[in-house]
């Protein structure tokens, strides 16, 4: 992977660097040695490695403030980190940047349930908000697969998603609030308990932002009602296509559903041999609809659903019966990943977003790119959100393989843009799509993003590398082209 | 003053291309229903975006519809009624506030809902209307074309962009064509009005039925004089408590009744039903029970939920007013009675922020004179360090300030 490259003078004042950082984040905070900062070389995405500078973990807001005023004074890159659980290369370290861990920033600070929101710093995780609450009835609805793990503040920056997004909304619909600290160290609250905040909408922007913006010192969330009920639909259909139909019909009935999965056979197999969650083993398209909310109205929709399911042409249709065995419809899914890297040595993870209408024809052709690469592939699919996560099964340890899996999933990204979809639905860009960005963003398009970093981070500090598939100077892309003096356009119909 | 109505992108690239070679910044404007929102423009070129219309593609089982920026809300709002779906941020008429004529207030376009995140009732539940914008192509100050976000429900590839349209008033680009997600219009409706609660009990009910799992989609207060003057459906005969419930019929019914139980106990209660309810409704997010006092200042305030009552006591206290609360008490409507020289800005702002100046929210002057408009903050003031950052982001879009300069923040 191209990365910037290395910053020789900072490389070389490494060692001064070091000490002032230390000044600023006493004891254990500065991580010095090359074992300790292997623990740190790659995030999720594992491909990918590098060795930071340093690793900085600071405690409070000062710390943050101080090292970022430090790292813009001497110009040194400043990758952030939450759990590092990103999987897109979001937290790849730069050897001549430090990692800022936010790690030390792990407190709930308030629970306002008149408000229907918690506070907390960016290094608790998804699951612990919720777990902070649930005793109250309530819950936070995001809920990434790695939500035991991610940091509430790497799910502001990655704009994370989950299986119930499509009738909750991702984390940008459920984020009130963030108090950040930018490059030049003034810190800068957005939002807050308030609805919509005002002024131009920068907690917006900020979210899903992959750490290039800003550091998130403090997050506030709004927490929803546990639904009274919720009950899960299998559904087997003899063909993808059928249970395409099947997804577009629910919702053109009006339903939207806590969550709707999809597996294709391969993947169903392998999750069925790895939990025994009693999927269907001789279907081409596993669905599950999940429907929560108010008892009587959740059954009601539940006749609705099967009924559209068996029009459809479903084979076997299964309603779980109590929470246990909706949990159980649900293990094979969740453990999908795991139960792929029980088939294969590796397996690398597509996040593409598709028009759901397209899905059909989008399988057909990935199986036929699995043929042309010659690995293959296994398909678990967001189908309320048109989210597709095909895994390319390869093996890390063949002269090649990687390559051809990487090939093969770029090949993938540009087809969900061609369909009229997005190279990623939940995971980000980072490092792993930037490359791509070209495929569906022009020139003037990514301009106009990388103006908008200039504003926050003028130096180009701030997680450089990612995202953008080329670096330019702020200077650079701030000239504005004006021919003064001549109406270049005398033709343009005026009144 | 010159006029320039392009009718595609290119055109519209055109108009601001020249515009920023002769120095003359434009006023944009589309339906033109929102003039009277923030600060008074008078600028040499008007940039009239109407042309810019027409739905380009809708896909009911996608749920996301393509139009262009000016295509009418009427018109957007009757396609997707065909198929039983909706813009579930309730994008509000505020044609009779202004006071336009129903037929120009029928002019009011998706893109000028989206530039100025405007969202109804079932914000609440919802989201606004930046929570439902997908994507758009647009041309920025600096006379370029470019495009953000996706056709997709679930998309973050690059910057959040339509975020950053979403309430800028058209300070940063000229939007071209949108991309919204729509979703499927509930089956049914009905609304539980509480009769005659004080102010001071009404912040209970609210949360209490927010923290239930009923799935409330609208919650609003109206005190005695604002509940008088709704006219749709009727005049309520006192203060009214309104929670809204929505979906599918067969289940509807038992939620209203269990609601009416939870809450209920100890004051009179009715009930209205889908259409009356959904006129209901409308009246909440057009601030009809404050339009016909139209020489008055009108204010939304956006504050905490449970600080609502408690907020409209405190600005009670030194202004005289006619208020309401929506969005579970998060949402504070105010006209301004008598006229204080300020429109009662400085006494809003301060009882909003409270002592020491902790308490976060904004307070939005949405209608008033001319003269109040030049005077006072239409927008909620912001602290330095994000008044810069602000300023930068503006910049990086429109660098020689030749979009709606002004309207938003005062401009060098």
């Amino acid at each position: 992977m191209r990365m910037p490259a290395p910053d020789a003078a900072v490389l070389q004042r490494r060692s001064e660097i070091l000490r002032a950082l230390q000044k600023i984040v006493p004891g254990e905070g500065v991580i010095v040695s090359e074992a300790e900062r292997r623990a740190y070389e790659s995030d999720g995405l594992s491909a990918y490695r590098g060795l930071p500078l340093a690793v900085v973990l600071p405690s409070n807001l000062e710390q943050v403030r101080a090292v970022l005023r430090y790292c813009r004074e001497v110009g040194v890159k400043v990758v952030p980190r939450g759990a590092g659980t990103s999987l897109s290369g979001g937290a790849l370290p730069l050897s001549d940047g430090i990692l800022l861990g936010m790690s030390k920033f792990n407190r709930i600070l308030e629970i306002d349930l008149a408000n229907r929101c918690v506070v907390a710093e960016p290094g608790v995780t998804n699951l612990a908000i919720t777990a902070a609450v649930e005793a109250k009835g309530f819950y936070y609805a995001p809920d990434p697969s790695s939500q035991i793990a991610c940091t509430i503040g790497g799910n502001v920056a990655e704009n994370s998603g989950g299986v119930h997004c499509l009738k909750y909304g991702v984390t940008t619909n459920n984020l009130l609030g963030i108090e950040m600290v930018l490059m030049d160290g003034e810190v800068v609250r957005l939002g807050g308990k308030h609805l919509d905040a005002g002024g131009y909408d920068l907690l917006g922007v900020m979210t899903g932002s992959e750490g290039l913006l800003g550091i998130v010192t403090e997050v506030t969330v709004r927490i929803l009602p546990k639904p009274e009920t919720a009950r899960a639909l299998l559904i087997g259909f003899p063909e993808i296509a059928a249970a395409g139909a099947a997804v577009a019909a629910i919702i053109a009935e009006g339903i939207v559903p806590g969550g709707m999965e999809m597996m294709d056979r391969p993947a169903t197999k392998a999750a069925e041999d790895f939990v025994h969650a009693g999927y269907p083993l001789d279907v081409e398209a596993l669905l599950i609809v999940e429907l929560d909310g108010v008892a009587a109205e959740v059954d009601h929709l539940l006749g609705v659903v099967e009924t559209i399911a068996r029009e459809k042409g479903a084979t076997t249709i299964k309603k779980s019966r109590d929470d246990a065995e909706r949990l159980l419809f649900w293990s094979g899914r969740k453990a999908a990943f795991p139960a792929v890297g029980r088939i294969s040595p590796d397996y690398y993870c597509m996040d593409g977003t598709i028009p759901r209408g397209r899905l059909a024809q989008v399988l057909t052709r990935i199986g036929e790119l699995s043929k042309r690469h010659g690995l293959a592939v296994v398909n678990v699919f967001h189908a309320g959100d048109g989210n597709l996560h095909p895994l390319i099964l390869y093996d890390a340890n063949k002269e090649g393989e990687i390559e051809r899996a990487e090939a093969f999933g770029a090949d993938i990204l540009r087809l969900c843009v061609e369909v009229g979809g997005v190279l990623t639905g939940e995971h980000g860009v980072g490092v792993e799509k930037r490359d791509l960005m070209g495929a569906m963003f022009d020139d003037n398009d990514l301009a106009h993003q990388e103006r908008l970093k200039c504003a926050f981070d003028p130096d180009g500090l701030l997680n450089p590398g990612k995202m953008f598939p080329e670096l330019h100077r702020c200077a650079e892309l701030g000239r504005l082209h004006v021919h003064a003096g001549k109406l270049p356009h005398p033709d343009l119909p005026r009144f | 003053m010159v006029v320039f109505a392009p009718a595609n992108l290119a055109e519209l690239g055109d108009a601001v291309g020249e515009a920023l070679a002769a120095g003359e910044p434009l006023e944009l404007v589309a339906g033109g229903t929102k003039r009277g929102l923030g600060r008074p423009l008078q600028l040499p070129r008007t940039l009239d975006l109407s042309r810019l219309c027409g739905i380009r593609s809708y896909e009911p089982s996608e749920l996301v519809l393509t139009a262009g920026a000016a295509t009418p809300l009427a018109e957007i709002d009757a396609a997707l009624a065909e198929h039983s779906q909706m813009l579930a941020f309730e994008p509000p008429d505020w044609g009779a506030l202004y006071g336009l004529s129903p037929e120009k207030a029928a002019r009011a376009t998706i893109g000028g809902a989206l530039a100025a995140n405007l969202s109804g009732p079932r914000r609440l539940k919802a989201g606004a209307a930046r929570d439902h914008f997908l994507g758009f192509r647009a041309v920025s100050g600096r006379g370029e074309s470019f495009k953000a976000g996706g056709k997709v429900v679930k998309n973050v590839t690059g910057y959040d962009l339509p975020k950053l349209m979403a309430g800028s008033y058209g300070t940063l680009a000229a939007l071209e064509e949108v991309t919204v997600k729509v979703l499927p219009r509930p089956e049914r409706e009905t609304t539980v009005l509480l009769l005659g609660l004080e102010p001071e009990n009404a912040r209970r009910p609210l949360e209490h039925a927010l923290a239930s799992t009923l799935e409330v989609s609208g919650a609003a207060y109206l005190p005695a004089a604002a509940a008088a003057a709704l006219s749709a459906p009727r005049g309520l005969p006192a203060s009214a408590l309104l929670l809204r419930l929505e979906g599918p019929k067969p289940a509807l019914a038992a939620r209203r009744e269990r609601l009416r139980k939870e809450l209920a106990a100890g004051c009179e209660s009715s009930v209205l039903d889908d259409a009356d309810s959904a006129a209901l409704w409308r009246a909440v997010g057009n601030a009809a029970p404050l339009c016909g006092l139209s020489s008055s200042a009108l204010w939304r305030v956006s504050a905490a939920p449970s600080r609502g009552v408690a907020l409209a006591a405190a600005i009670g206290r030194s202004l005289d007013m006619r208020w309401y609360l929506d969005w579970a008490g998060g949402l504070l409507w105010l006209a301004v009675l008598g006229a204080p020289e300020d429109g009662g800005a400085a006494a809003i702002r301060a009882a909003l922020h409270g002592e020491g100046g902790r308490e976060s929210g904004h307070a939005t002057l949405i209608r008033g004179s001319l003269a109040l408009r030049h005077a006072v903050a239409p927008f909620e003031p912001q602290p330095e360090a994000l008044a810069a950052l602000s300023r930068r982001v503006k910049e990086s879009f429109d660098p020689a300030r030749i979009l709606n300069p002004g309207r938003m923040f005062e401009e060098g």
